[in-house]
């Protein structure tokens, strides 16, 4: 098995076995930070530059340890103290950067595109950390290993996607990566925030709470950002809180095994009650976990197999 | 009363389309085939010979006023007009003082009307905060707490991406907007039609187009959201034009007229006559025949009063200073007959207008048809009854009507209403 593409910028870029790949891959580097000494000399040599042009704690702390275990060297590019704020433009920044030689940049940007834009202009490996409203791979990757973990076969499961489907990068990776493994997918949420365009067979729209939790497998709860109500999407929080909360209640009517995941940061009692997460009825840590995993096998088959 | 036969009435029913002398029967407040035995006992019985029995009438867009302006209504007297109309059931929209943008003033609303036990009242929730077009209200909220619909009326929703938002959102709880349509800068400071009577007045009008650009924009709105649009008190030809072209097309789309726009025109404000000034105003005679002509194709689907009381004081002032809008709930019901009598309307597209439609739109739950499992919701009519609508005949504590003195053929004598038999005139 290989992969002899240059980035990950799309969960698209993946074929099935492709994901196969990188999740057996990412099951490997996993054993690694479970050891007393969490480094191999893998990347020993290669030069990776995190460039977060948004804030983020779990994406680019889980990026940087995972660089950390397979011996690259990292260099973070701090947004608010570059040139950036100098008025450099994207594109400048990243010739500057290319002309130091580096193997990846990691790329995390409030632009949807931003990544892609990156990954044609350097020679160097791009991987999408999150670009705007569009995707975010390694987080349907690292959601796809957790729940491979409790669950033999993705095909059959149910699984709902619940909120700000929108302008959620998460949710269009994970519907694009889950239904490409055969998952039917449930989507919820008001239709202000839901998707307007049909782009997959196994997608549904529920028509409420209920019916998406029905039975389900696999429940992913998203973020609902408290600025949304200002442009219209939703009234209030508080209404968010009434009608698009997952409860205990709720949580009942689905399948016995559920699983409940979520990319946090989480909003506790807005979009899901924080009993449920108190009460050990979610993967969010676990999702954290094999976070480091999925970026470590992803630096891994990017940089570190020879390529012809 | 928990049993009522209504006896040798035509009974007409839209839902089959039916109209035939026969016997209904209602227990509990819900229509009932009749039993196999001939005698039910302990029930009540009237007679309705020559009479007709219509389903009972929704008014889906009534003013009450309360809470905030008692003076011009209150809920009470609100429905005692109702019942005077011969309705027994009325919607009432949100622009109170505070207006119904929340659960505590929807509670209050159908509170008090249960307290009063005289009619149905359904409520309109608000599409915006304090109806100020700049934030949603909580549209859940309003539905949970029994709202069946939600609109900003008399505010028309300027913000266009507001509106488009307030459709999606909505949908997500199946209530339909109901939309004031209307470019409120282009009616700028018109107080009636913008036509050579507005000019002869030398009065400022509001031309046609500032209710058909709002219009075609709601309607491209709703169409691009697939989402349920209601468009309130449509009065000319254009929306007219507009709407129909839209349902062919598929549109998910409704509409209401009031008798008003089919029985008067701008002519009536040649005398300043402030009971005369409406919004939308009275048009021109094209636009009656286009309002008729769209009631007889289907193109409107409810006849509804847009019953807005003002105080006489109020009104009793120049063109200028006095307030938008009429009373309807009295003259709803003979107005629309006259249609009848002139035989453009049968009596079942009445009973479709005032009253199937309305309970389909706003989802009322088995009303609008005489038929086992419906509610026993009627509205007993002598279409033949000369009357006149006299000052003091008024229920609304206001007047403010451009009807007054008109002689009427038909009015409602009864209605039934939540297992009620109450005598209407």
């Amino acid at each position: 098995m290989s992969f002899d593409k240059k980035d990950l910028i799309s969960i698209n870029d993946l074929t099935k076995s492709d994901i196969y790949y990188f999740i057996e891959t990412a099951k490997e580097f996993k054993k690694i930070s479970l050891k007393d000494i969490k480094k191999v000399p893998t990347l020993r040599g290669k030069t990776v530059v995190n460039l977060f042009y948004e804030p983020s704690t779990r994406t680019r702390s889980s990026f940087e340890i995972a660089q950390k275990r397979l011996s690259a060297d990292s260099l973070n590019i701090s947004i608010s103290q570059s040139s950036v704020t100098k008025g450099e433009s994207l594109k400048d920044t990243i010739l500057n950067l290319e002309s130091m030689k580096p193997d990846a940049f990691i790329v995390r940007h409030h632009e949807s595109g931003a990544s892609y834009f990156i990954s044609k202009i350097t020679k160097a490996s791009t991987i999408n950390a999150g670009d705007g409203m569009n995707e975010h791979p390694t987080q349907c990757l690292l959601d796809i290993m957790t729940i491979m973990e409790e669950k033999s076969d993705i095909g059959s499961l149910k699984v709902a996607i619940i909120g700000d489907i929108y302008h959620s990068r998460v949710a269009r990776s994970n519907i694009y990566g889950l239904s490409k493994l055969g998952a039917e997918i449930y989507l919820y949420g008001p239709y202000s925030l839901l998707p307007r365009f049909k782009d997959s067979r196994n997608v549904k729209i529920a028509r409420s709470m209920e019916e998406a939790v029905k039975n389900a497998d696999v429940i992913i709860m998203l973020r609902i950002q408290k600025e949304r109500a200002s442009y219209y999407f939703i009234p209030s929080i508080e209404e968010y809180r009434n009608f698009f909360k997952l409860t205990p209640n709720l949580l009942s009517l689905a399948s016995k095994d559920v699983i409940v995941l979520h990319p946090g940061p989480v909003n506790r009692d807005v979009e899901i009650a924080g009993s449920i997460i108190n009460e050990n009825k979610t993967r969010i840590l676990k999702q954290v976990e094999n976070g480091v995993a999925v970026r470590m096998a992803c630096l891994y088959i990017l940089l570190g197999v020879q390529k012809n | 009363m928990r049993k009522l036969i209504i006896k040798n009435g035509i009974v007409v029913d839209p839902v089959t389309k039916t109209e035939i002398k026969r016997d209904i029967y209602i227990e509990n407040g819900v229509i009932k085939d009749f039993p196999r035995e001939k005698t039910i006992k302990g029930a009540e019985t009237l007679d309705a010979k020559g009479l007709i029995v219509l389903p009972g009438l929704i008014d889906m867009h009534v003013h009450l006023r309360e809470p905030g302006f008692e003076y011009k209504e209150n809920i009470k007297s609100g429905m005692e007009a109702g019942v005077a109309g011969g309705f027994t059931s009325i919607c009432c929209m949100p622009n109170t003082n505070p207006p119904n943008d929340s659960k505590s003033v929807n509670s209050f609303l159908l509170n008090k009307a249960k307290s009063i036990n005289l009619i149905n009242l359904f409520t309109i929730g608000a599409v915006s905060k304090g109806l100020n077009g700049a934030s949603l209200a909580n549209i859940g909220e309003l539905k949970e707490s029994g709202a069946v619909a939600i609109s900003d009326d008399g505010n028309p929703v300027d913000d266009s991406s507001l509106m488009a938002r307030a459709l999606l959102y909505a949908k997500t709880f199946d209530l339909p907007v109901i939309s004031h349509s209307e470019d409120i800068k282009l009616r700028g400071k018109g107080v009636m039609n913008e036509g050579a009577v507005s000019q002869r007045l030398g009065v400022a009008g509001i031309p046609n187009i500032a209710e058909e650009i709002a219009v075609a924009r709601d309607v491209l709105l709703a169409k691009y959201y697939d989402a349920r649009l209601h468009i309130a008190h449509v009065s000319t030809k254009g929306s007219v034009n507009i709407i129909r072209r839209a349902k062919k097309e598929g549109a998910n789309i409704t509409c209401e007229t009031c008798p008003h726009y089919f029985t008067l025109s701008e002519d009536s404000l040649l005398n300043y006559n402030t009971n005369a000034k409406m919004n939308p105003p009275l048009r021109a005679k094209d636009d009656v025949l286009a309002i008729k002509e769209a009631l007889l194709d289907g193109t409107i689907d409810v006849i509804a009063s847009d019953h807005a009381p003002h105080s006489e004081d109020e009104k009793d002032t120049t063109l200028d200073d006095a307030p938008f809008g009429i009373i309807g709930l009295q003259t709803s019901l003979p107005l629309t007959l006259k249609l009848y009598r002139e035989k453009r309307l049968t009596l079942t597209d009445i009973a479709m207008l005032m009253s199937l439609n309305p309970a389909n739109i706003l989802n009322l739950g088995n009303r609008g048809g005489i038929k086992n499992g419906f509610a026993g919701d009627i509205t007993i009519v002598d279409i033949n009854k000369k009357w006149v609508f006299t000052k003091d005949r008024i229920k609304s504590l206001s007047k403010n009507s451009p009807f007054i003195d008109m002689d009427f053929v038909g009015l409602p004598l009864y209605i039934v209403v939540n297992a009620n038999l109450i005598k209407a005139n």
